[in-house]
């Protein structure tokens, strides 16, 4: 019988930390538009900070469509790129650090189709992706995003994205 | 009446925070058509190893210019918002280049606009992305 004494919890933590912001750092369009994320073990939040310079239009205020498709881009990526590393990441094969200086390539869009439920209101906004399919080319992502409730949801969206080759 | 409703399609747009923010150029705006460019900005990347524009940066841009081409219907009595928009995306935009979008509101009833766009970058025989869209239409009062 092996046993293994388990790690650390805050070796743990760290590693997948330094795994996620090396993801998420490393775009500058998300860091224009003020995109975190939030980690529970694998489960990640995205989270859009709210700005003046989101706004699409000035008189309700609302933020722009633009950003919540773009928010909603981000977080499938994300979510897609997040599942391509967490086995490497959690077995040791990966080094987060070494994700640092060459992240591995990302997931590109074929097609992304956002539904605009109701108006983005002048506050910060989440959104969580479930990958429906992913397979060795293409994957499907649906994206659900809110505010204030979690039940009411001002956008949601699908998208299909190519996969990196995995021998690259 | 119909230079007017230019000038009010092009303000309107033009009043857009984000669309100032990521420098968006109105070049046409008439007659249910719109023709709006966005210069290259490293703020804007998606993929630092390429350079190439994030696809929401550019989904913004085809969404601005829709929305642009719905007011500008002739039949449109007011302002509009996305009910929804598809964007296909064909090919990285080349680092370092302009995007233009060309959209076309092609039918508008008394609820919906629908309205198409093709996006490129200097390279016009080669579209980088194309979105289809359902805006809404303001009552008649």
């Amino acid at each position: 019988m092996s046993w293994k004494k388990p790690e650390p919890v805050q070796v743990v933590k760290q590693r997948r930390d330094t795994a996620l912001s090396a993801l998420v750092e490393s775009v500058p369009y998300m860091k224009f538009l003020g995109i975190s994320f939030d980690r529970r073990g694998d489960e990640l939040t995205a989270v859009l900070r709210y700005s003046e310079k989101i706004i699409g239009n000035p008189m309700l205020p609302a933020i722009h469509g633009g950003v919540t498709a773009s928010f909603l881009e981000s977080a499938a990526i994300v979510e897609l790129g997040w599942a391509m590393i967490w086995d490497g990441i959690e077995s040791g094969r990966l080094d987060p650090d070494a994700l640092e200086q060459r992240l591995p390539p990302l997931p590109k869009t074929i097609d992304f189709t956002v539904d605009y439920l109701r108006s983005g209101l002048p506050r910060d906004a989440y959104a969580r992706a479930r990958v429906n399919r992913s397979g060795r080319r293409y994957a499907s992502v649906q994206v659900e995003a809110w505010q204030d409730n979690r039940d009411r949801l001002f956008a949601q969206a699908t998208g299909h994205f190519l996969m990196p080759s995995r021998d690259e | 009446m119909a230079a007017d409703k230019t000038t009010i399609a092009r303000q309107f747009s033009e009043a857009i925070p984000f669309a100032r923010e990521l420098n968006m150029e109105f070049l046409t705006v008439e007659n249910g058509r719109a023709v709006a460019r966005m210069p290259y900005d490293a703020r804007l990347v998606g993929d630092p190893e390429t350079g190439v524009i994030h696809g929401g940066a550019v989904s913004a841009l085809m969404d601005t210019c829709c929305g642009a081409a719905a007011i500008a219907h002739p039949d449109n009595p007011g302002v509009t918002a996305t009910i929804d928009l598809r964007i296909d995306y064909m090919r990285p935009a080349t680092p370092g280049q302009a995007i233009t979008t060309h959209a076309e509101c092609y039918r508008l009833t008394r609820s919906v606009a629908f309205v198409t766009a093709t996006a490129y970058d200097e390279d016009e025989t080669r579209p980088v992305a194309r979105a289809n869209g359902a805006f809404t239409v303001e009552r008649r009062r």
